[in-house]
């Protein structure tokens, strides 16, 4: 790598808890990719995208951080079958613009478009069709793997099917990811038709969750300020393309957050937040709306997570098994609500058995739960480790692109493959994360 | 339309000519790429044809080989017709301290940002058909408004490159050739890389892109991108010299 090109920064996760200092090298090109792994020297080095995973999975305070969101070429696109193949850094955003007013869309997206093509890869994401489409790695075909010892190696489940399995889901330390293949999925509309139901309870959940089958996207926003018999308490959401209609892409954002002095978040915007988004009229019924309103509601605001304040905040999302599901999400949500400090956006949703091919993959059949809980110091890591500490208990395990406070002992119980990752992991590659959850290995 | 307009992008990998192609490809443009490397070129030529590029050939060269450079435009002509737009987004920023001391290097550095794009210039413009319009869009830069200790080998060439526009702007007055110089102040692009990057003053090649797209649309001839590096260096260039000479830029 050109050391003359790596610039020393300061570098946040998307939760702003704490910069630290990497020294950052862009990449344009594939070539560039491959030759930063080479020569790492000393320090180690890591994939970045565009920074959406919460805690430190994309952070390597002291080493090397690759940025790879300029090589974002599209190497190859047969928009007749949908299949495409793309550089790491192409952005989901990116990816949108181009297929979908040929009718083509992502088979799994997450929350936000703003992630690249290898960052989702690494992280293996899930969408609100998983319990249909599973994670992302379900429709990888190939990807591109540069590794220290200057291989560039071709995966597929039929070629090094090891590696392939290690490398989606495997927190971009099996090697620079290249480029990834993906099949999209066909649409003939850019609309999806949206339901929202109100949701009593918890036992709601679970029922309207049983009765959607009709409905490959579903989810529920729970309001986490409601306690006892109302706890659970929210909207239940699910959706499905629309069938004919125009493929228009999406626009670009008009507004971006500024820098807030203090958290706005606190229970009593939260509080308020929470009655007009289930009391307003509109809450529930049915409606059509273009699938960047129902996808990615919080990518019109850029830098939304500024609105925590300085002090930054975690996220908490867990899948417990669906055996105890509901005895175990209710405790979960009596301990975020007992804690007084309130989840912004409290999200739970049904996770199928559709398995991923990822050796680390988050998705496991069962519950997950999703909290963004602003950082109050002590009080919320008292908080997450409450809640660590349930989930493992009852069988589950919690989201590492969303973790920043894991102990390495809940991590491994929860991903008894580890090891094998550990296995493949490049030498030349190590991340934040992965040093915090191996550190205490007996 | 009929056909969709031919544009010949010379230092096609660069980061701003990339974000300005992709604008353009979605259009459904079609294009001759012109780099030096030829692996990259491929990426770049099948990423525009996926984003909607009705076609994008890859021509490898090294654009500041001045004797390649006739051969080379007439084989444009030959094999694809006349363009209809020509972009020329090549340089190379260099290390001033060290170009000064390298005095092979400064030549280099010289006849990259200066001597062969003017050529290509000329070329093209010798070689067209005088009725079909073109449209030329060159990208200067800020440094060529005034010298700088910190970069005037690059800025003499650039603000070189800027006079020889504006002459070429005169004599075309009247053809439907037109010219459009873009002078970006700082970018974020692989050419700056080794600068620390933040602050307002910093810009995206997407931003530059969308500013020249805006200037080609709207038939204009020179701007700066983005907006308010024409004040900035309406100041700068009006600086009286006791002022200027205690300047560390």
């Amino acid at each position: 790598m050109d050391r003359n090109a790596a610039e020393r920064q300061e570098v946040y996760a998307w939760g702003r808890l704490a910069p630290r200092a990497h020294l950052v090298v862009p990449a344009s090109f594939g070539d560039e990719m491959a030759a930063a792994i080479r020569a790492t020297g000393k320090r180690p080095l890591l994939c970045r995208g565009l920074g959406r995973s919460y805690g430190d999975v994309a952070l390597n305070g002291g080493g090397y951080l690759l940025d790879t969101t300029r090589a974002d070429h599209f190497l190859s696109a047969d928009w007749a079958t949908g299949l495409i193949r793309a550089e790491a850094g192409l952005s989901l955003d990116e990816l949108l613009r181009a297929c979908v007013p040929r009718g083509w869309f992502l088979p799994v997206t997450p929350g936000t478009k703003f992630v690249t093509l290898g960052g989702a890869v690494a992280n293996d994401v899930h969408g609100k069709n998983q319990e249909s489409a599973g994670t992302l790695g379900c429709h990888v075909r190939r990807i591109g793997l540069a590794r220290s010892s200057g291989d560039v190696i071709e995966l597929s489940p039929e070629r090094e099917e090891p590696l392939f399995a290690a490398t989606i889901g495997g927190l971009g330390l099996t090697g620079v990811i290249l480029w990834v293949e993906v099949q999209l999925a066909p649409i003939s509309s850019a609309q999806v038709e949206v339901e929202r139901l109100a949701m009593a309870d918890l036992e709601d959940f679970f029922r309207l969750s049983a009765e959607s089958g009709e409905w490959p996207y579903t989810v529920a926003w729970v309001d986490s300020l409601a306690r006892g018999r109302a706890l659970g308490r929210g909207l239940f959401i699910r959706a499905r393309h629309r069938e004919g209609g125009p493929l228009v892409s999406h626009g670009v954002p008009r507004f971006a957050a500024p820098h807030a002095a203090r958290h706005l978040l606190n229970s009593k915007t939260v509080a308020l937040f929470n009655l007009l988004y289930r009391r307003r009229p509109w809450a529930t019924g049915r409606r059509t709306m273009h699938y960047d309103r129902f996808f990615y509601p919080l990518d019109s605001l850029l830098h939304w997570n500024r609105l925590y304040g300085p002090r930054g905040f975690f996220q908490h999302q867990s899948v417990v098994p669906m055996k105890d599901a509901p005895r175990t999400v209710r405790r979960l949500l009596e301990l975020t609500a007992e804690s007084g400090g309130p989840s912004y956006l409290t999200v739970l949703k049904i996770l199928g058995d559709r398995p991923s091919p990822g050796l680390l993959s988050f998705p496991m059949p069962g519950v997950t739960l999703a909290l963004d809980l602003a950082n109050r110091g002590e009080t919320t890591r008292r908080l997450l480790g409450r809640l660590a500490d349930a989930v493992v208990a009852a069988g589950g395990r919690l989201y590492p692109a969303k973790d920043a406070t894991m102990s390495g002992d809940a991590f491994r119980t929860g991903y008894p493959a580890w090891r094998r990752l550990e296995q493949h992991r490049d030498p030349a590659l190590m991340s934040d994360f992965w040093r915090r959850v191996i550190a205490d290995v007996p | 339309m009929s056909e969709p307009g031919l544009v010949v992008v010379l230092g096609a990998t660069s980061a701003i000519a990339q974000a300005y192609a992709r604008r353009r490809a979605v259009t459904g443009a079609r294009f001759i790429l012109l780099a030096r490397r030829e692996e990259r070129l491929a990426a770049v030529a099948t990423d525009l044809a996926a984003r909607g590029a009705a076609c994008a050939e890859p021509v490898a060269m090294d654009l500041s080989a001045v004797a390649e450079i006739e051969r080379a435009v007439e084989t444009i002509h030959a094999q694809f017709g006349a363009p209809q737009e020509i972009v020329l987004a090549y340089g190379t920023l260099g290390d001033q301290p060290a170009l000064e001391r390298d005095i092979p290097a400064a030549k280099g550095a010289l006849d990259v940002n200066f001597v062969s794009a003017a050529l290509w210039l000329l070329a093209f413009l010798k070689r067209r058909d005088a009725a079909s319009p073109l449209t030329c869009v060159v990208i200067g830069s800020v440094a060529g408004d005034r010298g700088r200790a910190s970069n005037f080998i690059y800025g003499a060439a650039k603000g070189g490159l800027d006079v020889f526009v504006q002459g070429l702007m005169h004599a075309y007055a009247g053809t439907p050739v037109r010219f459009v110089l873009v002078k970006p102040g700082l970018v974020d692009t692989p050419m700056t890389a080794a600068f620390v990057k933040s602050g307002p003053l910093w810009s995206s090649p997407e931003r530059i892109a969308a500013d020249m797209e805006r200037a080609v649309r709207r038939g204009r001839r020179v701007i700066y991108s983005p907006w308010f590096w024409w004040p900035i260096m309406t100041v700068i260039r009006a600086l009286p010299w006791f002022v200027f000479r205690r300047l560390k830029i």
